[in-house]
């Protein structure tokens, strides 16, 4: 049984200067599997420079891994050529954070969506592309005849948000990658967009890996969630076990800080341990080190394994090592379907 | 920590205040558009007291940062304040000729726009910004207790004395973010305005930049008004609620009212639209979408989308008016004339 995606220790160094070795490794040894048969929703969490956004390029193809393998349908993704490379195009979808950008606003919206029509060949007819067209409009909650032929201008965040996601399901994908696709839009119309991408796994069986540094709507529409810091897993798990019980510092750190909409939960609680990090810290061992409030001696030569915690939560943390340890290759075992 | 005090000490802190640091008396925005006049802001009134925090809700086109403009007399053509007065400690805003006007802004009312991190001129040190702010409005003062002045404002924002000698590339987002705050208290105004100031920060950063202005508001004593469309962060931060639609306030509660039993329809929608860890998986969206200002229903703005809508709502506006002590909300539920 191949999977559909496999990350197999999947490392990104971005290096910069000619001479002088400064290099960032934006993700460090990542492994994770998705299975075909099990269309899931993960989860990828972390703040501004934790790798997310590497991440999801990487998984599109759109940047080389430095180290390691990302293998779909059991092919390197970098070795796909011809047709094959148009199937891994057509299935591998994104829809972005900035739904105002990405239309352009010279074309009417069914631009957006008869382009990967036509590209990939999918229809025999005009009929029949107007047809898919309708079909993925519905699949999202729009209405097909007010939203084809109108211009990108007359339509809501929301609404813009809503095409992007049809205009990827109009390929039929097996996988898509969304990445911030509710931070752009307005609180009220987020539980929408939230329900589309929802529906799209439970009706079209489409997996969805969702990078967000939102945990609360993170915890609203994943099964499972892979917590970054700077290229480290920190933490991964079901949704309910990392977000009601997070265990590593940073999850906790990160926990604290969302200002929940409820009056009964309040910031102030717990006050936050860790303070901001100044910006050139790049030890060898833990990244979370300099922030840490419970640093310790062997947190530095390197950084910490998994630690299993429970049947579904780990945490990279000494802390927590009288726990089994947990390579990084089976960070998928961990995460619920 | 003592800075996110609970909400019965907060309301204690109101009830000393006695005087209105701000006022808005039917405020009327119009921008004038090739297809016509949008009022985005559609009279009006609110009363803010020395130390208060208010919440400023809305969709986006809803008036919130109009209203932030407005308050400003930053409105540019095609817009314009058609009536109405902005009385901040005893000073009518919108009377001040433009020489004066500039004097106040910063020293009686300052601004913290989004992505106020922006703003920033790249090729300055944050240091000459700072000072650039007290040589418009302190001439006189000496350079060195300018300087000195500058420095202890950083220091208010929890920044060490070197970033007034750094460029702002140097600093992060929340950094950047916090020295424009730094620039907003300087003069120690009497209204702070701070639309949507963490937008562009993650939580961990958000909850640092949020603490600091909460401590840096109780030392100089500011009025707060925060623009924004995360409730959460309202929840956690402001003392009262105003919910917009349409250019227009839907209802002003206490936060905890808001949040427990909100009035307005389009208030209860909005709450019953968050997440929370009780509800997972449950998406409550508010259906149909805000109506564009060019072309408002009649009566109610909210009536299409309301669940409860009567005949009245759609003929006439429903005025804003007091229903419960300190709560005040636009709609017939609440009014006499529905109950006749």
């Amino acid at each position: 049984m191949t999977a559909l995606l496999e990350m197999k220790n999947v490392s990104k160094v971005y290096s910069r200067g000619l001479l002088s070795k400064i290099s960032t490794t934006a993700l460090d040894n990542m492994s994770l599997t998705l299975k075909e048969e099990t269309p899931t929703i993960v989860t990828v969490a972390g703040e501004s420079g934790s790798g997310k956004t590497t991440l999801a390029m990487l998984l599109l193809g759109f940047i080389e891994a430095t180290a390691g393998q990302i293998i779909y349908k059991g092919t390197d993704i970098t070795k796909l050529r011809g047709e094959e490379r148009m199937t891994f195009r057509r299935e591998v979808q994104a829809v972005f954070q900035d739904p105002f950008s990405v239309f352009n606003p010279f074309y009417t919206v069914d631009h957006l969506l008869s382009v990967p029509i036509k590209k990939f060949k999918l229809a025999r007819n005009k009929q029949d592309a107007f047809e898919r067209m309708e079909e993925a409009l519905t699949a999202v909650g729009l209405q097909p005849n007010e939203i084809i032929g109108r211009y990108p201008h007359q339509l809501s965040g929301g609404q813009r948000q809503r095409i992007n996601v049809a205009r990827a399901l109009v390929l039929r994908p097996k996988l898509l990658i969304a990445d911030e696709p509710v931070s752009m839009v307005d609180a009220s119309l987020r539980a929408t967009i939230l329900e589309t991408l929802q529906n799209l796994q439970r009706s079209y069986g489409v997996s969805i890996i969702y990078i967000t540094h939102d945990l609360t709507t993170a915890y609203h529409i994943a099964e499972s969630i892979v917590v970054l810091y700077r290229g480290q897993v920190m933490e991964a798990g079901s949704v309910d076990d990392v977000i009601k019980k997070p265990q590593h510092p940073y999850t906790r750190l990160l926990i604290d800080s969302i200002p929940w909409p409820d009056i009964n939960r309040r910031w102030g609680e717990t006050e936050i341990e860790a303070k901001e990090s100044e910006l050139s810290d790049y030890s060898k061992g833990c990244r979370f080190l300099a922030r840490c409030p419970f640093a310790m001696e062997k947190c530095q030569p390197a950084p910490p394994p998994l630690f299993q915690l429970s049947q579904f939560q780990a945490a990279a943390c000494y802390l927590f090592d009288q726990h089994p340890k947990l390579a990084s290759e089976q960070l998928t075992e961990l995460l619920p379907v | 920590m003592d800075t996110m005090l609970n909400v019965a000490a907060k309301e204690s802190d109101i009830g000393q205040a006695t005087k209105p640091v701000l006022e808005l008396e039917n405020l009327r925005v119009s921008y004038y558009t090739d297809a016509g006049r949008a009022i985005a802001l559609d009279g009006v009134d609110l009363t803010l007291m020395a130390g208060e925090k208010l919440g400023l809700v809305g969709e986006s086109g809803s008036g919130k940062s109009t209203m932030a403009l407005a308050m400003m007399r930053m409105i540019k053509p095609p817009g314009r304040i058609e009536e109405g007065r902005v009385i901040v400690d005893d000073t009518d805003l919108t009377a001040l000729s433009e020489q004066d006007m500039l004097r106040a802004r910063l020293s009686k009312i300052s601004y913290i726009p989004q992505g106020a991190m922006n703003s920033l001129n790249p090729v300055l040190r944050v240091g000459a910004q700072l000072m650039d702010a007290m040589k418009a409005h302190v001439p006189d003062m000496p350079k060195d207790e300018m300087q000195a002045h500058c420095i202890r404002s950083l220091e208010s924002v929890d920044l060490k004395a070197n970033v007034f000698k750094m460029f702002p590339h140097e600093l992060s987002g929340g950094m950047k973010q916090r020295v424009c705050i730094a620039i907003g208290i300087l003069l120690k105004p009497k209204v702070i305005i701070a639309d949507e100031p963490t937008s562009a920060l993650d939580v961990v950063t958000q909850r640092q930049v949020m603490e600091t202005i909460d401590r840096v508001q109780k030392q100089i004593g500011a009025t707060v008004i925060l623009i924004g469309h995360d409730m959460g962060l309202m929840a956690q931060f402001v003392d009262k609620v105003a919910v917009m639609y349409t250019g227009r306030f839907m209802e002003i509660s206490p936060v905890r009212d808001m949040f427990l039993k909100p009035a307005h329809p389009y208030a209860q929608a909005l709450i019953r639209s968050l997440p929370n860890l009780e509800n997972k998986g449950v998406f409550q969206g508010i259906p149909g979408i805000a109506p564009s200002l060019l072309s408002l229903p009649g009566g109610c703005a909210f009536h299409p989308r309301c669940p409860f809508v009567m005949d009245i709502c759609r003929e006439q506006r429903p005025p804003f008016e007091t229903f419960q002590e300190n709560r005040q909300v636009a709609c017939y539920l609440y009014t006499e004339k529905a109950r006749s």
